[in-house]
């Protein structure tokens, strides 16, 4: 057994783990973050899907004791009710989800898309997601979510006059992307 | 069928693999949606057909939902199960020896350990249904690449599958057949202790007066199609967590399930567990597409290892497992004739299909190739005269049941194909093909030659709308005029009806089923005037929280927020038969009404009493009650409700509390109807097929929450879609699974489905009281046919008259090159 120290959500977490154990058997079966979901144990569907020092990380083939000393982040810190994540939100507005099962992965991976590309055509948005697999959707409205997210996103950050949102590179996007989610 | 592998889902942007994404010229153009709205936002008398926010989003969102690897209980132990690594074997021993010595190992159990019935049952019979044994763990013969052998209970779970994994099996190795027209073959080996592998013949419509129709029509037209073998690939993998309290001989099981109270009832039988004993349990499920309607060994196994280790099992499946076991869709082998006149008349249709059962009968399986395809083959079309035939065929692979659909897209795709043949054939627009052997709007209820009765329709109008939405006659002269130019577009209709609301008890127990199809609902207020609705459905990403509670609502004139949905739990819901087969709303939803209609009735006379008028005289509108002609006399619901609690005056005929349960039994099913039209773009060069656009024209009678119709409508198509151009179970010659993981089984990706346009007619039914007629199959319904009478029409230039699905790059090439896809 190997003794670990993980960070997962703000929480420091002792636990010994064989060498084999999974970082998605550790979070959810040790340390009670059932948040991510195991779909395919291969890297495939995306489920697992949880953040390691910021880096979107497929959980289920990760090794647990690889992972030593990161800060890991899953869908539970991502917002509460109430408080949701501005993808949360999206993804309820937009019908994002049906089981909800891919969804954790999901909003996991396209938070950390958009920390990338803050405003993603559609096109940017498919390919983002193209490891996370979701069987009911038919992804349609999960692109308009996160394309809604990204609107709304930045516009939280540097809200503009004239109606359009103030990019990192200065550039106004007024190109007809919903600035509201909801509203186009 | 061939031996072709479907595309591989790595990297779709890579040479090879079809590129699916929408034109770049409207990729990047959000299509127009219903838009959702607040609940708090909408008024209450707004609330049914509202495309309200669905209320169980933030638990699935912020990671609070719990599926069922999700529970952890106290002492609770894993199990794993050891499949048959071929598909067709004498076992010659299994030694479990070593497994048992394993670190954690508790126990481990073969067939001779088993001391129940354990034969999992059918629950659908037909004339001449040769049921064969299916038994909890093989003891004698394995018919499946993962038919299950032992089961190994240790205490953690990666022990389980060490220990598993050290299980020594011999096998006695036996040829294998996978094909259903193979199986029916004098030579193949057969599975079972029978003459044959013929599970069943089965046919509808008449013969004769078909055969008579055919010699008098000006001609024919055939087609042969394979509707591949699919794998329904929920994205949750089947789970079961079973406790037992040997004190009070209870036994809790929760599981991945559609329908708790049929696994309750089949489950007590398969580990004679009394049922009243037995609590199962569906948590938050995700995703099934029917795969977790059926009745499997596994489930049962971990329900009987609980009971004999008396602690808590859970068993998790493997995705591999999923590949393996999940009982498969579709796998027809079909040849299909049209007869037509010049004038473009349909004078008759003649369907002989071969059926793939997989190597047992699956819980519905009798059912799916038989009353839930024949009698579809009408479509959407007044046909004088049908005939269906099927042959029922045991393979080597795993049992094959109700996927998504389930016999009503098989029936669909043939009938489509051969309606856009026989247009081609005629030298006939697809489209006013169609039109012109519509059934009329003034036809309904319309009975077909192979014995249903429609309930409603108007199918030229979802065609008008989806031409419009395409732009048709534009679309034509482009396509003229890119030919022209070397590049190839092709449009391709599909005009679908289906039959949902499973369904009039009385007429499928004539049929064969073991089971009525109603369905239950309890309305319950509580004494502060909320309220509490329970339903035999189980929804596993559907959203009835939401649209039972809108029906719920809207039915009581309470507020949407106070109305409470319970669902998937056997002690908490009186009776139930499951959701499947587009039931939910139609059925579901209609037990819901008939009992918050009966709450409505009785607290009707408490009203009166407190009133002091006569009940006769009480009207009840938006959730109170009011004296006729006085409406300053009235009371509000929730105020009758606390009434009816407290009990210290009511009258004299009526008991105390204020809930009712109700049976819903529908007359007749519901059908759905609706054009899709795929547009695409082929290249002959590279069998590149690349979609334009694509439109869904959809009447599934009123909608109780639009943006959720559209919601099953995406996905319905995106399944639809996969079977079209990337999915198929692949087998082997021996019966090994060459498909058996989502690196070589084509689940769609973000990047393989395009965005949609989707609209819709409302066509009330006049079956049920809400009018509604079920969606959760429509897409995966109408999409293959639309998706591959778009490529067909596209290669038209080259003489394609048929391309097998799926249409992989290399089909299409080898199409466009002279072999018609016969490959």
């Amino acid at each position: 057994m190997e003794d670990i120290t993980l960070t997962v959500n703000g929480t420091d977490h002792e636990l010994s783990v064989e060498p084999r154990t999974l970082l998605i058997h550790a979070l959810r079966d040790e340390m009670g973050y059932t948040g991510p979901n195991v779909g395919c144990e291969s890297s495939m569907c995306g489920a697992c899907t949880v953040h390691v020092d910021g880096r979107a990380v497929k959980a289920c083939t990760e090794l647990a004791v690889r992972a030593e000393g990161s800060e890991i982040t899953t869908i539970e810190d991502l917002g509460e009710e109430g408080d949701l994540h501005p993808l949360q939100k999206s993804f309820q507005e937009e019908h994002g989800l049906q089981c909800g099962y891919c969804t954790p992965g999901m909003v996991m991976t396209a938070a950390e898309f958009l920390e990338e590309e803050p405003d993603p055509s559609r096109e940017e948005i498919r390919e983002a997601l193209e490891g996370n697999l979701c069987r009911c959707t038919g992804y349609q409205n999960i692109v308009n979510a996160v394309e809604s997210a990204a609107a709304e996103m930045s516009a939280a950050v540097e809200p503009a006059t004239d109606g359009g949102t103030v990019r990192d590179d200065g550039a106004t996007a007024d190109d007809g992307a919903p600035v509201e989610s909801g509203g186009d | 069928m061939t031996t072709e592998r479907p595309l591989t889902t790595e990297r779709p942007s890579r040479a090879g693999v079809t590129e699916m994404a929408t034109d770049e010229s409207s990729a990047d153009v959000r299509s127009e949606g219903v838009q959702t709205v607040d609940a708090d936002d909408v008024d209450a008398a707004e609330i049914l057909g509202s495309a309200v926010e669905r209320r169980e989003d933030p638990s699935l969102l912020t990671g609070d939902a719990e599926y069922t690897d999700d529970i952890q209980l106290p002492e609770m132990a894993h199990m794993a199960i050891v499949r048959s690594q071929h598909a067709h074997a004498r076992i010659e021993g299994v030694d479990t020896s070593a497994a048992a010595e394993m670190p954690g190992v508790v126990g481990v159990y073969t067939a001779e350990d088993l001391d129940v019935s354990g034969n999992v049952p059918t629950a659908w019979e037909l004339d001449d249904l040769r049921e064969v044994d299916h038994p909890l763990l093989a003891e004698d013969v394995v018919r499946y690449q993962g038919d299950a052998l032992a089961v190994v209970v240790a205490e953690e779970r990666y022990q389980a599958h060490d220990a598993a994994d050290a299980v020594g099996v011999e096998y006695d190795r036996l040829d294998a057949v996978v094909d259903p027209g193979d199986a029916l073959g004098d030579d193949a080996p057969v599975l079972h202790d029978e003459e044959d592998n013929t599970a069943f013949t089965w046919e509808i419509g008449d013969a004769d007066e078909t055969d008579a129709a055919f010699a008098d029509a000006d001609r024919v037209v055939e087609l042969d199609v394979t509707n591949q073998l699919l794998i329904p690939n929920a994205m949750e993998p089947r789970a079961t967590v079973a406790d037992y309290e040997p004190g009070d001989d209870e036994l809790e099981v929760h599981m991945t399930s559609q329908n708790p109270h049929v696994h309750r009832l089949l489950m007590s039988g398969v580990i004679d567990h009394p049922e009243h004993k037995l609590r199962i349990n569906a948590p938050d499920v995700g995703g099934g597409f029917g795969s977790k309607i059926h009745h499997y060994p596994d489930e049962a196994l971990v329900a009987w290892a609980a009971k004999r280790l008396e602690r808590p099992v859970k068993w998790q499946a493997t995705r591999t497992e999923t590949y393996l076991t999940d009982a498969q869709g579709r796998g027809h082998e079909t040849h299909g004739e049209i007869a037509v006149d010049d004038d473009g008349a349909i004078r008759g249709l003649r369907i002989d299909t071969a059926a793939n059962m997989g190597a047992y009968l699956s819980t519905f399986a009798p059912a799916v190739p038989t009353y839930l395809y024949g009698t579809l083959t009408s479509g959407q079309y007044a046909i004088p005269s049908i005939h269906c035939e099927v042959t029922g065929a045991f393979t080597n692979v795993p049992p094959v049941d109700a996927y998504r659909g389930a016999g009503r897209p098989e029936a669909s795709f043939i009938v489509e194909r051969l309606v856009n043949r026989a247009a081609a054939a005629l030298d006939m627009d697809p489209a006013e093909f169609r039109r012109q052997n519509f059934v009329d709007s003034d036809d309904f209820p319309y009975e077909t030659p192979v014995a249903l009765e429609y309930d409603s329709g108007d199918y030229e109008k979802t065609l008008d709308r989806a031409l419009e939405m395409v732009d048709y006659d534009a679309f034509r002269e482009r396509q003229e005029e890119a030919r022209a130019e070397g590049n190839y577009l092709g449009i391709g209709f599909s005009c679908y009806i289906e039959a949902c609301g499973l369904a009039p008890s009385e007429l499928v127990g004539q049929l064969g089923a073991r089971a009525g199809l109603w369905e239950s609902g309890l309305v319950r207020f509580t004494p502060t005037g909320t309220v509490r609705a329970m339903c035999g459905t189980s929804g596993h990403g559907q959203g009835h929280d939401t649209t039972y509670a809108q029906v719920v609502a809207n039915e009581l004139g309470v507020d949407y927020d106070d109305v409470e949905v319970v669902e998937g739990d056997t002690d908490a819901i009186p009776q139930g038969m499951g959701t499947y087969g587009s039931r939910s709303a139609a059925v579901g939803g209609s037990a819901l009404v008939k009992s918050a209609k009966e709450v409505v009735e009785k607290a009707r006379k408490i009203a009166a009493h407190q009133l002091e008028a006569s009940p006769d005289d009480v009207e009840f509108e938006d959730g109170e009650f009011h004296v006729a002609g006085a409406p300053d006399r009235s009371m509000a619901i929730g105020d009758v409700a606390l009434e009816a609690y407290l009990a210290h005056d009511l009258p004299d005929d009526v008991d105390p509390g204020l809930e009712a349960t109700a049976f819903y039994d529908p007359d007749n099913f519901v059908y759905p109807f609706g054009t899709h039209v795929a547009i695409v773009e082929v290249d002959p060069d590279t069998g590149e097929v690349e979609f334009e656009n694509y439109v869904a024209v959809d009447d599934v009678g009123n909608q109780i929450n639009p943006k959720i119709v559209e919601g099953q409508i995406h996905g319905g198509v995106a399944q639809g879609v996969g079977q079209a151009l990337y999915e198929g179970a692949e087998y082997d010659e021996n019966g090994q699974l060459t498909t058996g993981s989502m690196q070589d089984y084509a689940v769609p990706k973000s990047m393989h489905i395009p965005d949609m346009e989707t609209d819709s007619t409302v066509t009330p039914s006049p079956v049920n009281p809400l009018g509604v007629k079920g969606v959760g199959e429509a897409g995966t319904i109408a999409a293959p046919q639309a998706v591959v009478n778009a490529v067909v029409d596209a290669l038209e230039p080259f003489d394609v008259e048929h391309i097998e699905m799926p249409l992989t790059n290399e089909r299409v090439w080898q199409a466009a090159h002279g072999d018609g896809g016969e490959n």
